[in-house]
């Protein structure tokens, strides 16, 4: 099973000393953050997109690139590649280089964003999210897949006699996973392809994350990938750990109570309860963490979020160290110990990938007339 | 069969001259129903209790407290509402708006409802059609012609109270009509007489239907 951290880039306000970082802080603080998550044997770093401020990472694969040529073993990724504002082309050719400059340390995950006015400031439309999702991905998949692309669609400029440069590593496209808090049709497409789900679950109860990754295997069973509990599944995570949970609460909860999105509302306790948050000791987070696979079954990746809301550095880096030292190690026992033979441990890989060779399904280009004659709409048990 | 009637009542005092018009409502559309023949369950949400949740999910990017998601279930589930408010600064209270915001924009798909409001003073009465009614039209319920609005005047003795008696009575038996002739339009989550209207949908499950991808895809190249 992998375990990472997915970082949105926020530059926020440290809310004890009123210090706000710079850019260029915050850019250098996730190089280190990324630096130290393969220092202490963590498996992924994904960085989030977005184009307004207070956030920073614009261009995920430029920074990516520069940590990859400082790491060996991490597994570089998104959290989210915005599929429907960048065009698909770009999005090809920008993972492909990356595949090759990391050595196929590379998958991605696709989004939608948060941000309604990116989808004008990039000539979109907004209404057209999920279309704009289904048509950009599909294009994406044979760009990767076939020599020669023609293409014509509804967003983009058509393509005659297009080859996407260089080729993914090795002929194998990345991974892909597909980031969607509340869209069934974004579990569906994950399903319909045979990609991974990733579920944000940091900001929903956990009953909203079941069903969604329920609706994501059911469908991933349905068009022949696997069973349904062999479908390949992410979750997010937030944590902060000290020696006790008294002493977790009393640091984290200044930044707890003016974090952007749910600052100034409900209770540390209350979002505790109420979604994955756990504040308190390395057990206590263990202990939470292991229960996830109870309510959306055996899963293959587990990110968290350890750097927002205007943590600095130095406390980022030591959660990540306990992160790495003391949790990981025992989460990586105690999820292979529940988990069935049959069931995938890690998400596919470069390496496993390619070790599937030329006949591999990943390889294939599915066709968008693929069911389309039996598509009527699916009912899903409960 | 017995209908089943919600009642979304923003009062916050206790007791609330809002309550005790929706009971008032409430006891007409029942007497009415009954008089059909058909048996009604009533269910009471007064918003007031649920305010500090509807807070909550304001300030958290739109998760709903499982409080809150019981009443959006409550409410999807129904067959006929009646939705009351006090005037304050010459509309709906914001915790009556702030329920509203908080439904999915398929809740209340096809719903029919009793619009009323209460206020100091009669000079207020347009704000039935100037607020509830295009704010539930939006959500598209289906808003019964008669509102019924209540100053305090009105719950006195003489022609005021007879003629609210009396616009109670006509919105209860407009109410009564859908209610009882098709369960309010939400047999099995559809509206009757019209495919194309989509289903109520509460928001608070994944949906139990899915758009096979390959619809999705139709039409693409590859």
């Amino acid at each position: 099973m992998q375990f990472g951290l997915f970082s949105v880039g926020d530059v926020t306000t440290d809310p004890t000393n009123g210090r706000t970082p710079t850019e260029a802080e915050r850019v250098q603080s996730m190089v280190a953050i990324a630096k130290k998550a393969e220092e202490v044997g963590l498996d992924v770093f994904a960085s989030g997109e977005h184009h307004n401020p207070p956030f920073v990472p614009s261009s995920p694969t430029t920074m990516l690139g520069y940590i990859a040529a400082q790491t060996e073993n991490l597994t570089l990724s998104t959290s989210t590649t915005l599929i429907t504002t960048n065009d698909p082309v770009k999005i090809a050719e920008d993972f492909a280089m990356l595949q090759h400059l990391a050595g196929g340390r590379v998958d991605l995950m696709m989004g939608r964003g948060n941000t309604g006015p990116v989808y004008p400031w990039f000539g979109k439309d907004i209404r057209k999210g999920i279309p704009l999702a289904v048509e950009n991905y599909h294009l994406l998949r044979r760009l990767w897949r076939e020599k020669v692309v023609d293409w014509e669609g509804e967003f983009r400029t058509p393509l005659h006699g297009y080859t996407s440069t260089p080729a993914p590593l090795d002929g194998v496209p990345p991974f892909v996973w597909h980031g969607s808090i509340r869209s069934p049709e974004i579990a569906e497409q994950a399903a319909f392809y045979g990609d991974g789900f990733f579920h944000n679950h940091i900001f929903w109860n956990k009953e909203h994350t079941q069903g969604m990754v329920k609706l994501y295997r059911q469908r991933f069973e349905h068009y022949g990938h696997g069973a349904a509990d062999q479908a390949i599944v992410g979750l997010g995570g937030q944590i902060f750990m000290a020696d006790t949970e008294k002493e977790a609460v009393r640091r984290f909860r200044p930044y707890f109570d003016n974090a952007p999105v749910y600052g100034h509302g409900p209770s540390l306790e209350s979002f505790t309860r109420d979604t994955p948050l756990t504040v308190g000791t390395p057990e206590q987070v263990i202990e939470r963490t292991l229960g996830f696979a109870d309510y959306v079954g055996d899963y293959q990746r587990q990110l968290f979020l350890v750097d927002h809301a205007g943590l600095p550095l130095e406390q980022v880096l030591e959660q990540i160290e306990i992160l790495g030292k003391e949790v990981v190690p025992v989460l990586r026992r105690e999820f292979e110990a529940r988990r069935p033979e049959h069931v995938p441990s890690d998400p596919p890989t470069h390496s496993s990938l390619l070790a599937q060779g030329p006949d591999s399904p990943h390889l294939k280009v599915i066709n968008a007339t693929a069911g389309l004659e039996q598509a009527e709409d699916a009912e899903v048990s409960a | 069969m017995t209908r089943n009637l919600v009642v979304v009542t923003a009062g916050l005092s206790q007791p609330s001259s809002t309550r005790l018009l929706a009971d008032q409502i409430a006891g007409a559309v029942a007497a009415e129903v009954t008089a059909r023949g058909e048996a009604l369950d009533i269910q009471v949400i007064e918003l007031r209790e649920l305010a500090v949740d509807l807070a909550t999910m304001m300030a958290t990017a739109g998760m709903p407290t499982s409080r809150l998601n019981e009443a959006r279930e409550q409410v999807s589930a129904a067959d006929g509402m009646i939705v009351v408010t006090p005037v304050f600064a010459a509309s709906y209270s914001g915790v009556f708006k702030m329920f509203f915001d908080a439904l999915d924009p398929d809740a209340l798909n096809g719903m029919p409802v009793i619009i009323a409001a209460t206020a100091g003073t009669p000079r207020h009465s347009m704000v039935l059609d100037h607020a509830l009614r295009p704010l539930l039209t939006h959500l598209r319920a289906v808003v019964m012609p008669t509102g019924v609005f209540a100053a305090t005047e009105d719950f006195g003795g003489g022609a005021d109270g007879q003629q609210l008696s009396a616009r109670i009575g006509r919105a209860a038996d407009e109410l009564a009509g859908p209610l009882v002739t098709d369960g309010g339009g939400s047999v099995g989550g559809f509206t009757p007489n019209s495919a194309d209207t989509k289903r109520r949908d509460s928001g608070v499950h994944v949906p139990a239907r899915v758009t096979p991808f390959a619809k999705l895809l139709d039409g693409h190249s590859g």
